[in-house]
């Protein structure tokens, strides 16, 4: 697939023709004081997909996802979830979201099922319909053998598992993941990834929010980075690993004054401009095929006899993907 | 700066599938409508009493502090303590037994369901809202009315008796009930606005003026002049007042300086500013966390 040109200033509201949209906020802010979380944003979550709102930790990630929730109002700006205008009705949103939040909120004193049968009452289903929808989704999200025990003894795993089962007792049509793994260990946190595809391999449409690239290329359709509560770029997770270099060379020499032949000897081979970092004396660039990239760097370094410390082949971080992308440190 | 990438006809390669059945939708049908004022309350209550009686520590350290409040007052504090013609106990007592949802620190608990989360997912759900706060004044009350429990029963052991008869004790124990209820919600207010379970038990202690500049540990006359008028007209004193009256019973006006009837009438008058005021912020604060 091969990129697709930026379109900057894309005319507001041009994409409802694409289709059915679960979420879209035009405009959207939110100040607190002198920080301006949502500062315009501009967003949309296609139907039917699930969609990733990528982010460093203070680019307004939560605030939206709470905007989306009915949690917040917003200064201004305007937000459809489900056909309905969440700003005038968010009492009607609620009938037809699900929340799981950055912190699992089950409570430990009760069990497993009294926390689903809680929310279930919540959302307005009779004790024993309340009862039977703990069921299905206890089944769903493997925790019927645990059911019935306190959830203090539950691991981390378990309890953002329950936490994640507690959004989907009311049968929502949007669910809201705010960081669902965050502070989770890698082998739960997979382990969580697999409850979520299992769960959203249904009509329910996802919007779910996350600082890890792998995370957001792990399970979404649709990849939406912000920053500073503005839209920084979209799209599938392969256009985007795409603009960002699927991998990056990244060079430590051993003296600082070799660092601009390092620079002409990368250019050629990455998709952008290397990036310097002169105190460290280190050089990084994103290519496409980093095996090809990292023979070639170390080939014509060593023709010319440049001294190293360090050479390698790496992962974009969030932080490239950004300076990729904007042209500016996050 | 802003790039986007228009993906609008591009299929993502790893798309979980199209047409998709999930089991979930399938066999959950999504409720008619959303649940009343009184199922939302019950069911928060319901989910907090739990917790306390799951939480042994909790109902514990309620009954300890109560109990060494009322121990240390009746035989370290109470023989230095000129409370005229009434036993200091028989004073005291009284006291305690009203102001015991003042010290449940039930804002602790608040603050703890707003750092959990749980307030975001409730507020998330489509339920009137304040009913969360309701159901929560329910579930303190009933935990305090534990307090007010342990507080009596510790007090007979140590020489506490009813002069009143039975249905005036009857009555101040409702008295008791509906106070700590009122209290309730100031406890809530400042959970709400403490932001965390440190906090909040921070500010449980800066009820304790309230509790102490008041008739609940040492008569108003034995207080500084500019000071009398301030304990005098405290919701404490107007509610210890009206409890004391009740269990003394006799000729409470020459006891107590006024009437049975006018303590009850003030206590009452208080009971319900307490509420309006602090339900009415709580509710707004709740709504715009």
């Amino acid at each position: 697939m091969s990129p697709i040109p930026p379109l900057p200033d894309a005319p507001r509201g041009a994409r409802s023709s694409a289709g059915a949209l679960t979420i879209e906020a035009v405009g959207l802010r939110k100040h607190y004081g002198e920080v301006h979380a949502l500062a315009g944003l501009d967003l949309v979550a296609p139907a039917g997909q699930v969609t990733a709102v990528l982010g460093p930790n203070g680019a307004g990630k939560t605030t939206f996802v709470k905007a989306v929730a009915t949690l917040l109002k917003p200064d201004a700006g305007s937000l459809t979830v489900a056909g309905i205008d969440a700003i005038a009705r968010p009492d009607l949103v609620r009938r037809v979201i699900g929340l799981a939040g950055q912190n699992a909120a089950v409570e430990p004193a009760l069990t497993g099922r009294e926390n689903l049968v809680m929310v279930a009452r919540l959302f307005g289903h009779g004790s024993s319909a309340a009862r039977s929808a703990a069921q299905v989704v206890l089944d769903e999200i493997g925790l019927s053998d645990d059911a019935d025990r306190p959830v203090k003894g539950y691991s981390g795993g378990m309890r953002r598992r329950l936490d994640l089962g507690a959004s989907l007792v009311g049968a929502p049509k949007v669910l809201l993941l705010d960081e669902p793994t965050t502070g989770l260990d890698p082998r739960t946190r997979i382990e969580l990834w697999e409850s979520i595809r299992s769960l959203v391999r249904g009509g329910t449409d996802v919007l779910l929010t996350t600082q890890y690239l792998e995370e957001a290329d792990q399970l979404a359709d649709h990849v939406v980075i912000i920053d500073h509560g503005r839209v920084i770029a979209t799209g599938t997770p392969t256009e985007l690993k795409t603009r960002a270099g699927l991998d990056v060379v990244e060079v430590r020499v051993r003296h600082a004054s070799d660092l601009p032949a390092i620079a002409e000897v990368l250019a050629p081979l990455g998709t952008e401009p290397p990036h310097l970092d002169a105190p460290g004396r280190r050089a990084a660039i994103p290519v496409q095929d980093g095996t090809k990239a990292l023979t070639e760097a170390v080939r014509i370094i060593g023709e010319r006899g440049i001294a190293l410390d360090d050479i390698g082949l790496r992962r974009p971080t969030l932080d490239e993907v950004f300076l990729t992308l904007t042209g500016a440190p996050s | 700066m802003t790039a986007a990438i228009d993906d609008s006809a591009a299929k993502p390669p790893n798309a979980t599938g199209t047409a998709r059945t999930t089991s979930i939708s399938a066999s959950i049908q999504q409720p008619a409508d959303p649940p009343g004022l009184w199922v939302t309350a019950t069911t928060y209550a319901g989910r907090t009493i739990r917790q306390f009686v799951r939480t042994p520590q909790l109902l514990i350290v309620n009954a300890v502090t109560s109990t060494m409040f009322l121990l240390i007052f009746r035989f370290v504090f109470g023989g230095a303590i000129q409370t005229g013609e009434v036993e200091y106990v028989n004073f005291l007592i009284p006291a305690l037994a009203a102001v015991s949802g003042l010290f449940a620190g039930g804002a602790v608990g608040v603050a703890q369901d707003l750092e959990s989360g749980l307030f975001d997912r409730l507020r998330s759900l489509p339920i009137p809202r304040p009913a969360v706060l309701l159901g929560r004044s329910m579930a303190d009350t009933a935990l305090n009315s534990w307090g007010t429990l342990v507080t009596l029963i510790v007090g007979f052991i140590v020489g506490f008796r009813v002069n009143g008869g039975f249905l005036a004790a009857l009555a101040a124990f409702g008295l008791c009930i509906l106070f700590s209820a009122s209290f309730t919600w100031l406890m809530i207010f400042l959970g709400l606005v403490s932001g965390s379970a440190q906090a909040a038990q921070g500010m449980s202690f800066s009820v304790f003026p309230l509790i102490f500049v008041s008739s609940a540990y040492v008569p108003v006359e034995s207080m500084p002049g500019w000071l009398q008028p301030i304990a005098e007209n405290q919701p404490v004193t107007a509610m210890v007042g009206a409890v004391r009256a009740l269990v003394l019973g006799g000729d409470t006006e020459a006891l107590l300086g006024h009437s049975t009837t006018w303590f009850v009438v003030r206590s009452l008058l208080w009971s319900a500013l307490l509420l309006v005021v602090f339900a009415s912020l709580s509710a707004r604060r709740f709504a715009r966390l």
